[in-house]
């Protein structure tokens, strides 16, 4: 498999307004590469620079040093600009400022009208992707009227009716409560597995990072770790450092081991512990 | 609750006027007010009152609206009608010092109040049995043409879309903001006004620094979803003329013949 989504040296600066203003930097060296089809979980501590680094794959951020490609492209290209919005679809934190039309299906709609697709190949993807969010009943309802987990449910669907090969979500779980929760992981896990569509999920929530093929830490602007989910969980002091949570039970198997228990330190799940624990009094 | 405010007054139906291309509806609306400023004969106005009628009743809408929509013009009517009462020339009926009421300012305030009448609840029709949506939509397309004179068609239709998209979220920003304000002892509701325009500042506060939010947030997932103005953008729904459109403004056609036909022949009262 090729890489779908290469970050090569890349720093970047945010430049104020003000002439004399100091540039703040924010991402320094990120080396970064990520191939079709993964499901990635991106971790850090608020403003550790993980929305900027989301924005460089979409080029709503260009590098101010290094290159980004995505598909090949490089993401300074202003002429492709589309082409890799078109690739990188990005669904954001707050469901209620990223839906743009008066009704569900409109909103669905809107990407494919501004790329210019004609109107019945609009309408057959539109319900394409409403079905494949679970939304296709609600097609005619006011966004104001659908609860946190659909609505977010309807902006994935605006994303996946451009037929992305990647979709970024920034925080898509934080405002919602445990079911809209569920109902997107849900949603997004299966776009993974049925599509193959490579998922990029900022996260705050460790269960749900558990359940990527692999994990970025991000602190300060720098990858810190890169590895799968059990490999970097472990590390279970080197997180706390840097203001991170790990799983609970995760949590719990590391504390049993310090008191001295044998327990096996990489558990992730509240499954995998159970499982552990039966071995432990087995034994 | 502020979120109870209903948004426009759009009744949902199935009716043919429901149904009806939103274009043509604009367009057979414009031509009745043209229509209701040429006749000046009382048995066209009943032929137009007839008519009104008849589609409110075929639109399903209740008299309730009717009345709601007129009662909030009924002091303007009240005030043309009684400049018109005293000031027009003529023969005069009753005169008391300064002031004298002619015939002819009779016939004039009475049909100045029933054109004022008719044009509300003609053009009440139109947002009772359009949604905003469909509106906004033909607005746009009926006004492509000015695009030549570089009038931004595209642009303002999407101000309206975004406008009504956001209403009921910032009411119920609005009514969210307005209890926590409450609940920190603000009180809205007692003393003078000036007070009580004093007391609106920590909520219209808040509702600003978030719209504005809002809006960058929007910007910015507008942007992701490739938005690069109205050039080249398709829309997933096509208007379509149908065969309902064609019968009904040939219906319509007819009816305003008759009025003017009426009008024309029949003996002027004014
Ligand atoms: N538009 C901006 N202008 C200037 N600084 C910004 C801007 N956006 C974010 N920052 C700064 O960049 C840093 C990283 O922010 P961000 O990427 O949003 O972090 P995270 O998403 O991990 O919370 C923060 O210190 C923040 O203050
Ligand atoms: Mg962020």
């Amino acid at each position: 498999m090729s890489d779908l989504i290469e970050f090569q040296h890349v720093s970047f600066s945010y430049h104020q307004s003000e002439e004399d203003a100091e540039p703040i930097p924010v991402l320094h060296e990120v080396n970064l590469s990520i191939k079709k089809g993964e499901f990635v979980a991106v971790l850090g501590h608020n403003g550790s620079g993980k929305s900027t680094l989301a924005k460089h794959i979409n080029a709503i951020l260009q590098p101010t040093e290094g290159v980004v490609y995505v598909d090949h492209i490089d993401t300074r290209d202003d002429e492709l600009v589309f082409d890799i919005r078109q690739h990188v679809g990005m669904v954001f934190q707050n469901p209620d400022n990223q839906i743009v039309a008066t009704i569900v299906e409109e909103d669905v709609a809107f990407a494919l009208e501004n790329l210019g697709v004609p109107p019945k190949e609009i309408r057959r993807r539109v319900d394409d992707a409403l079905k494949d969010v679970g939304m296709f009943a609600y097609r005619e309802h006011a966004p104001h009227q659908l609860s946190g987990g659909q609505k977010q449910r309807v902006a994935i669907a605006g994303i996946i009716a451009m037929n992305p090969d990647c979709i970024v979500l920034d925080e898509p779980t934080a405002m919602l409560d445990p079911k809209g929760r569920r109902e997107v992981l849900n949603t997004i896990e299966r776009l993974n597995k049925e599509y193959q569509t490579t998922v990029i999920l900022i996260t705050h929530f460790m269960d749900e990072a558990v359940r990527a093929d692999r994990v970025v830490v991000v602190d300060e602007g720098r990858v810190l770790m890169d590895d799968v989910p059990k490999a970097v969980f472990v590390q279970v002091e080197r997180l706390k450092e840097i203001g991170l949570d790990v799983p609970q039970v995760t949590e719990l198997a590391y504390e049993l081991r310090k008191a001295g228990v044998a327990f096996a330190p990489d558990v992730l799940t509240v499954e995998e512990f159970t499982e552990e624990f039966k071995r432990i009094m087995e034994a | 609750m502020l979120s109870d405010i209903t948004i426009g007054q759009f009744f949902p139906g199935k009716s043919i006027v429901h149904r009806l291309d939103p274009r043509a509806k604009i367009l057979l609306v414009i031509a009745f007010i043209i229509l209701l400023f040429v006749v000046r004969n009382p048995v066209s106005f009943v032929l137009i009152g007839i008519f009104l009628a008849v589609i409110y009743i075929v639109a399903k809408i209740p008299a309730r609206a009717i009345w709601r929509g007129v009662k909030p013009i009924l002091p303007l009517i009240l005030f043309t009608s009684i400049l018109n009462l005293f000031f027009v020339d003529g023969e005069p009926l009753v005169k008391w010092w300064i002031f004298k009421i002619t015939a002819e300012g009779i016939s004039v305030a009475v049909l100045m109040a029933v054109r004022i009448v008719c044009l509300i609840i003609g053009s009440l029709l139109l947002t009772y049995t359009t949604s905003p949506i469909a509106l906004t939509d033909a607005i746009e397309r009926l006004l492509k043409p000015l695009k030549v004179i570089r009038f931004p068609v595209h642009e303002m239709a999407m101000m309206m879309t975004i406008a009504l998209r956001f209403i009921p979220t910032l009411l119920e920003e609005t009514d969210k903001i307005m209890s926590a304000q409450k609940a920190r002892g603000a009180d809205l509701e007692t003393g003078s006004i000036i007070r009580r325009a004093k007391a609106l500042i920590p909520i219209l506060i808040p509702l600003f620094v978030s719209a504005f939010r809002r809006a960058e947030d929007l910007a910015l997932a507008m942007e992701c979803r490739c938005y690069r103005g109205g050039e080249g953008r398709t829309r997933m729904k096509q208007l379509h003329f149908s065969h309902l459109d064609g019968i009904s403004a040939v219906a319509t056609g007819v009816v305003f013949v008759a009025a003017v036909l009426l009008d024309v022949f029949l003996p002027k009262i004014i």
